[in-house]
């Protein structure tokens, strides 16, 4: 059963393209909205992030709900940091009485590296345990086996760091997410093509579909704060070189052109099953990327 | 063993301003490993606190100091009678259980804590403690190659490490081991990575009910017969 267009463009075998917007720290959605109405033509599917980097913003919920109002096709991003079991289940129910069914099921990031380090951090759950739950909830009962009025069905997916340093437990947990029903991933950011090649001709194995992160850097400085700082990120140096050799000013400039031709070689060699563009901050320069990689989606 | 730190002597001072015969009183056990209220501690605080007081010119304390085996037991609380009879306030040197032991033995006294309790843990080395055990309730270090995941992940998390790990540290911290790359490395130094694939359901929180209780029957009783 197809429970979502995102997973119907998946299941036709076309390379498909998300991107995600970031809600911002306030009631203020005119920027999201604006990105929402930017992006939701150009791409098969918008994440919502869900107070990224563990700094408190609007929520990922009311995100996607505004992706729908504005005709587009949200994906939920879902993490356990701030939530216990029940919570979660709740949310979920929101999501799919709304019409919203795409979840990227994540552990979350620690507090420690946002912005309300006093506050109790939950993972009450974590990304695995998540995504075995909404396979609970559609079987019509909630993870402690109470009936269900009314059953949500979902299309799920999770993430996985194939660029990881010690590479092996995080293959290790992959195959844990697919075995708890995980259908799609989308990646942590790849810089490095040899170690996608490596992962896709691993993970070949597996029914799922696999979309590859691409972060959108703008500067040498952005890249090495993100190593520094940013969960989950490995930023090559021969990228970081790339980046640095640009004239001042014009680094975004070659942000896209790295973005783009890391996502052309992808298409090109039939890589993985489509691309996740992270825009971090600078959403409004995706449909400049998909232009610049060829891959300019149904017009609107 | 239970690992403290002591309270910041200003935050000391403060507690204790409002009354005037102060028993500051160490632990002789976990208090006196970790350097946070035992003998020598209670003796430097005692010093100090006077001096303090001849500094600021005006002497609104007298001190008295002593140093119990254990504070966390009924047992030497008893020996406390004696030396409360004209005190006016405890300053405990003990872990919370100790402060709180007190309070529950002896209903008229007021008692402070003087230590901030951290943690269950060991000594890495002279002057440094590890956290290691977070009294789950539900241990399952044979999965984990002895290496606690709940206490040694910032997360928590039971079903391997998260993205987040870089160069075998932890996102939340630099300095300090990922768990999971740990738990990993032993395992398969002892043939068991099998128990990494495992899928660990969710935690069962009823194990730990707040506040909790443990009744042993015994053994006499628990395998003797009836007659």
């Amino acid at each position: 059963m197809i429970n979502s267009l995102f997973e119907e463009k998946l299941s036709s075998g076309e390379f498909v393209v998300t991107t995600e917007v970031g809600p911002a720290k306030g009631a203020d959605t005119a920027d999201l909205v604006h990105h929402i109405d930017l992006l939701k033509d150009r791409v098969d599917a918008i994440n919502v992030t869900d107070h990224q980097s563990s700094v408190m913003r609007f929520p990922s919920l009311g995100g996607c709900l505004l992706v729908k109002e504005h005709g587009g096709e949200p994906i939920l991003q879902m993490t356990c940091r701030d939530r216990n079991r029940l919570a979660l289940q709740a949310d979920l129910l929101l999501a799919y009485s709304r019409g919203i069914t795409n979840v990227l099921c994540l552990t979350g990031d620690s507090i420690d590296v946002g912005d309300h380090k006093e506050a109790k951090p939950v993972f009450d759950l974590d990304s695995v345990q998540l995504l075995k739950m909404i396979r609970t909830l559609e079987s019509g009962t909630d993870i402690e086996g109470n009936e269900l009025k009314g059953v949500p069905r979902f299309y799920i997916g999770a993430s996985v760091h194939p660029e990881a340093d010690f590479v092996e437990p995080q293959l290790i947990k992959f195959e844990k997410k697919v075995s708890a029903g995980a259908q799609f991933f989308q990646t942590q950011g790849i810089f490095d093509l040899a170690s996608l090649r490596r992962f896709m001709q691993y993970a070949a194995q597996f029914n799922v579909k696999i979309l590859a992160g691409i972060i959108v850097l703008a500067s040498a400085r952005m890249a090495r704060y993100m190593n520094d700082n940013v969960p989950g990120i490995i930023v090559s140096q021969a990228i970081i070189d790339e980046l640095a050799d640009v004239e001042k000013g014009k680094g975004l400039q070659k942000g896209i052109e790295i973005a783009a031709r890391l996502i052309k070689t992808i298409k090109d060699e039939n890589l993985c099953h489509g691309v996740h563009i992270m825009a971090v901050g600078n959403e409004g320069v995706v449909p400049d990327i998909l232009e610049a990689a060829e891959l300019v989606s149904v017009s609107p | 063993m239970i690992v403290a730190e002591q309270k910041p002597f200003e935050e000391i001072k403060q507690m204790i301003s409002p009354y005037g015969r102060v028993l500051i009183l160490g632990c002789g056990t976990c208090m006196t490993v970790c350097d946070a209220g035992g003998e020598r501690e209670v003796s430097f605080l005692h010093s100090a606190l006077r001096l303090a007081q001849t500094k600021s010119g005006n002497g609104t304390h007298s001190f008295s100091e002593y140093t119990l085996k254990r504070q966390c037991d009924p047992e030497f609380l008893d020996l406390l009678v004696d030396k409360i009879a004209d005190v006016d306030v405890v300053l405990s040197l003990g872990c919370g259980i100790g402060v709180q032991a007190i309070a529950e033995r002896f209903p008229d006294l007021p008692v402070l804590p003087g230590v901030n309790t951290s943690f269950m843990g060991m000594t890495k080395e002279s002057g440094v403690w590890d956290e290691r055990c977070a009294a789950c309730g539900d241990c399952r270090l044979d999965e984990t190659a002895g290496i606690c995941p709940i206490t040694r992940c910032t997360k928590g998390i039971l079903n391997g490490p998260c993205a987040g790990t870089k160069n075998g540290k932890c996102e939340a911290n630099k300095d300090m081991d990922c768990a999971w790359i740990l738990i990993y490395q032993r395992l398969e130094t002892l043939h068991q990575l099998e128990r990494m694939r495992r899928y660990y359901p969710p935690r069962n929180f009823r194990t730990i009910p707040r506040p909790k209780r443990i009744l042993r029957q015994a053994s006499i009783n628990a395998g003797g017969s009836d007659d």
